[in-house]
């Protein structure tokens, strides 16, 4: 492989941006196909309750195709544990249930034939706390639920443990104990969910045009639902308008609108309006995790103990397996001789939470890093230097079984440490109050061997005119996957990349993926790609010494030429297409391959080394906070993020400003907030994400590891920056204040609170042991 | 012009430079009159509530959310949609050129109302600078440009680069104007 780049490391802009900023791509709300109708949702009126439904009247409206309630369907339960009915029948059990849909000629229309739908609730009392829901009075909220567990209402249960817990106790300076307790945050991505379906009767194929993240696990879902083939069902990814996570399940909109193309025999569209995106996507994880963690008389970790309280919804997505991400951040990162870890997910009454950039992570990196802050304060060390003496190494294997074959931690630190300041409370008048917090993060960097694959396949040609066309299995959600991909080609083949096409958005057409998630898709589809384009040279090769008589030339790919290496004689790398495809013994420009990372699936006591490689991340961030409000303003934020190697640093920064003005919104305004099952703040007005006025100064500092796994040495970079902002900017106000906040968002509310040293009710069971040694 | 039959009205203005005639009802926004009707299909609807601009469309050159106004009262007025923000050529402008240079677009849903807010900037400015009231000549902050931009969400870019892009272009203005 080259190491001195042409392309690869150069600010190439976007390669698709010119669609997006004329106008003319094409997202899900823009497809209009002949004779289409629209759907249309009606949703419960109360979080529990049993119902009767009648449609009768919504039927006979003029305009109106097609009514369905659960009676008309015969699906099979969707979502990760196969416990979401498509349509609920005679039960709903939270408030984004689906009891009916409508397909009409008009969206006006399908929305007035809802509203003629008469339903009949009889309201139950619900369950919208996770510790009622353990309770052995509570009734059992989801009848579909599967699992051997000692309680009715839990979805799920992970165990880990490394080390010995009780001898790290024992040699513990310090143990503390504390609860933290994390929101429900919603991904709020500018495009609203959206579907089109389109049914063909005469051939029994279904073509979806779906926003979906997964296309290839969707389409699976979407047969099972269905009842289908699943090589029945055509998946085309229109152009995305956001994911972040949330597009990683499908949902129940997605089956009724194919099921309404069906009954109907014409395409039917669904868009969600902003309330019902608000109402009905999936949310992070609200968690409440109570840890244990002790520090020895030097500074060195000993342990964590963690108990962890997910609040499922009513229903199982993949979220559901954020504890594999929980559990790596609390036993792996710094080092750790010992960790008991157990998380249980537990069904409610609420709207079910999902995944969402960082899976997990931030949370848990919430937790760790404010009590590395309060264990720092309690032994009377510095925050930073309490972090440089525990951070990972290059070489380590944790307790988990993760390989850190490259780990830029203890230089991500010493850059944020030396770039901020770290004299403690370096302002401040009576008023206004400044703080510093750090914070760290450990993320999968190779992908994450999750599913019984965690590959890409890639299919790459080049046509007579001297053009590539990338085939990838890899989706463009709007991070830029499309432009590193075009890169790739471009430095390896010596192509222009105006000359190089990629296609990736149609099931029928691409090879496997299994999906945009876990920072993955530069490493596993880069190292695709590269697989690919060797096969690929190694044809032009051994053409090009035959056309040249060089039979033992090698060759460098330059500006559309092979020059041999031997010689510096060249030929035009589309005569050599033309030569190999129109003369004996014709063949065509082309060669496909299937990269599967080296990382493990772990075993039964969740070890093993589950991805190509590890990325790490250090954020130091500057608050100020007016104690009269208690309002928090974000200074400043600096980055180092260990990205392995920089691919664009054009593209990298934008995830890295994207990740922090994320992760700022997750520590300071950002809350789905829920009342007995009900939604508060479905709107932007009540929900605030920041905006172009709440940014800080974000001061980025990549650290090049250069894994020798990642393509040119690259980790994944998507996920890690928004991972640690929330806990160093929770860090930073706790640090201007001298207070102790455990619960995020910090709203004024609460930092006023804490402020006047009133703990809040969400936040008990806090301990602090001093063993007199 | 009212049909006193259908309840619907007529509405001529000029669309992107092109004067255009339209049937409407009383209550059509002028969101779907564009997207619909026109079948201009960049201006995007992100909230139709009035909180997100990616329905960004400039009305006389000031920025208007396009889902909270109502098509009736488009007579006789100018409306730039993305689509008129390309030049006639149809290569990109200076706000898109200095958007796509800048890594300013991501998934692009808000780009389209991003751009024509920047442009509505420049006019601001440049009339300012013509005004010549103060004599002095006026100058845009950072902290300016933030503001004018505050109504325009992004979930994926954290603003940064359309900021270094709306500031840049701003400068250009300056230069220009000597």
């Amino acid at each position: 492989m080259n190491t001195d780049t042409k392309i690869i490391g150069t600010p190439v802009p976007k390669h698709d941006a010119g669609i997006r900023v004329t106008g003319k791509a094409v997202y899900g709300h823009d497809i209009v196909l002949p004779g289409m109708l629209h759907g249309a949702i009606l949703r419960t009126k109360y979080p529990s309750a049993t119902f009767t439904i009648d449609v009768s009247e919504a039927k006979k409206l003029p305009g109106v195709a097609c009514v369905i309630t659960a009676d008309d369907i015969d699906t099979n339960n969707i979502s990760f544990k196969r416990d979401h009915p498509v349509i609920k029948a005679g039960e709903v059990n939270c408030i984004r249930d689906e009891i009916a849909a409508v397909a009409a000629e008009t969206k006006e229309i399908a929305l007035t034939a809802l509203s003629l739908i008469k339903v009949k609730y009889k309201k139950r009392k619900g369950v919208f706390d996770p510790f009622e829901a353990l309770k052995p009075s509570a009734p059992k909220i989801n009848k579909f639920s599967i699992g051997n567990f000692k309680n009715k209402n839990i979805a799920g249960e992970f165990h880990y443990e490394h080390g010995n817990l009780e001898k790290q106790k024992k040699r513990s300076k310090i143990i503390l104990t504390r609860r933290f307790s994390l929101p429900r945050m919603t991904h709020a991505c500018m495009a609203t969910s959206n579907i089109t379906a389109a049914y063909s009767q005469s051939d029994g194929k279904l073509l979806l045009y779906s926003s979906t993240q997964v296309p290839f696990l969707y389409q699976r879902d979407m047969a099972h639902a269905l009842k289908m083939n699943p090589s029945d069902i055509r998946i085309i990814q229109p152009v995305i308008g956001g994911g972040f996570g949330s597009k990683l399940d499908m949902y129940p909109f997605e089956p009724i609108c194919a099921l309404l193309s069906i009954k109907t025999g014409k395409p039917v569209q669904i868009l969600y309006s902003r309330e019902e995106e608000f109402i009905a996507s999936p949310t992070r994880q609200p968690m409440i995790i109570d840890l244990t963690a002790g520090i020895d008389s030097k500074g060195n970790f000993t342990f964590r103990e963690v108990n962890v309280i997910k609040d499922n919804g009513a229903y199982t997505s993949w979220g559901a397996t954020t504890p594999f991400v929980i559990m790596q951040a609390f036993s792996s990162l710094y080092k750790i001789p010992a960790c008991y870890f157990h998380a249980t997910a537990v069904y409610t009454n609420n709207v079910f939470a999902g995944s969402f950039r960082g899976y997990g992570n931030p949370q848990a990196t919430f937790a760790l890093e404010r009590m590395i802050d309060m264990l720092a304060d309690e032994i009377g060390m510095g925050k930073d230097e309490i972090r440089l003496i525990n951070a990972n190494e290059q070489g380590e294997i944790t307790g988990q079984g993760l390989h850190y074959q490259t780990c830029g931690h203890r230089q991500c630190l010493e850059s944020v440490i030396k770039s901020s300041k770290t004299k403690i409370r370096t302002t401040s008048n009576e008023r206004y109050k400044k703080g510093i917090g750090f914070a760290s993060m450990l993320h999968v960097g190779g992908g994450a061997k999750i599913y019984r694959s965690d590959g890409c396949g890639s299919i790459v040609k080049i046509d007579p005119y001297g053009f590539c066309t990338i085939i990838t299995g890899a989706n463009e959600i709007g991070q830029g996957s499309e432009t590193v991909l075009a890169m790739i080609a471009a430095e390896e083949l010596g192509i222009a990349l105006n000359k190089i096409k990629v296609i990736n958005s149609d099931t029928d057409i691409k090879p496997w993926d299994v999906g945009v998630h876990a920072s993955r898709t530069s490493f596993v589809a880069g190292n695709s790609l590269l697989g690919a384009i060797k096969k690929l040279k190694n044809k032009l090769n051994a053409k090009a010494r035959q056309l040249m008589n060089e039979p033992s030339a090698d060759f460098i790919y330059e500006s559309g030429y092979l020059f041999s290496n031997q010689t510096r004689s060249k030929i035009a790398i589309d005569k050599v297409v033309r030569e190999m495809q129109f003369t004996e013994p014709n063949e065509l420009a082309i060669a496909f391959y299937f990269y599967e990372p080296l990382s493990e699936f772990q075993d039964k006591e969740f070890k093993g080394n589950v991805s190509g490689t590890y990325a790490f991340a250090s954020q130091s961030i500057e608050v100020e906070v007016d104690t009269y409000t208690g309002n928090v303003r974000v200074l400043n934020v600096h980055v180092a993020q260990d990205v392995g190697k920089v691919l664009n640093p054009l593209l990298l920064e934008g995830q890295i400003h994207g990740g922090v003005l994320q992760g700022l919104g997750y520590a300071i305004c950002e809350e789905l907030l829920m009342n007995s099952g009900m939604i508060l703040n479905s709107n932007f007005h009540n929900y605030k994400i920041p905006t172009a006025s709440d940014i800080p100064e974000i001061h980025f500092t990549p650290i090049e590891t250069n894994d020798r796994h990642g393509p040119y040495g690259a980790k994944g970079v998507g996920e890690a920056p928004l991972i640690p902002t929330a806990a160093a900017i929770t860090n930073a106000v706790c640090n201007a204040l001298g207070i102790e906040l455990l619960e995020l968002p910090i709203t004024p509310e609460r930092v006023l609170r804490a402020i006047n040293g009133k703990q809040t009710s969400r936040t008990k069971k806090n301990l602090t042991v001093r063993n007199g040694k | 012009m009212k049909n006193s039959d259908t309840g619907s009205f007529i509405v001529n203005f000029n669309l992107n430079g092109k004067d255009v005639k339209a049937e409407i009802s009383a209550s059509t926004l002028l969101l779907d009159l564009i997207r619909n009707t026109f079948n201009m299909k960049g201006t995007k609807p992100g909230c139709n509530e009035g909180e997100c601009g990616a329905c960004t469309v400039l009305i006389n050159d000031v920025p208007v959310n396009s889902c909270l106004y109502l098509a009736a009262n488009i007579n006789g007025k100018t409306v730039t949609t993305i689509e008129g923000l390309s030049c006639n050529d149809g290569s990109l402008s200076a706000v898109q050129d200095s958007l796509v240079k800048n890594g300013a677009v991501q998934c692009g849903f808000c780009t389209s109302g991003m751009a024509l807010c920047i442009k509505a900037l420049m006019f601001e400015y440049e009339n300012l600078v013509n005004s010549k009231l103060t004599g002095k000549k006026p100058k845009l902050t950072e902290n300016d440009v933030k503001k004018w931009l505050e109504g325009n969400l992004c979930r994926c870019t954290g603003y940064v680069n359309i900021i270094k892009s709306a500031l840049e272009l701003i400068n250009n203005v300056e230069r220009k104007s000597g």
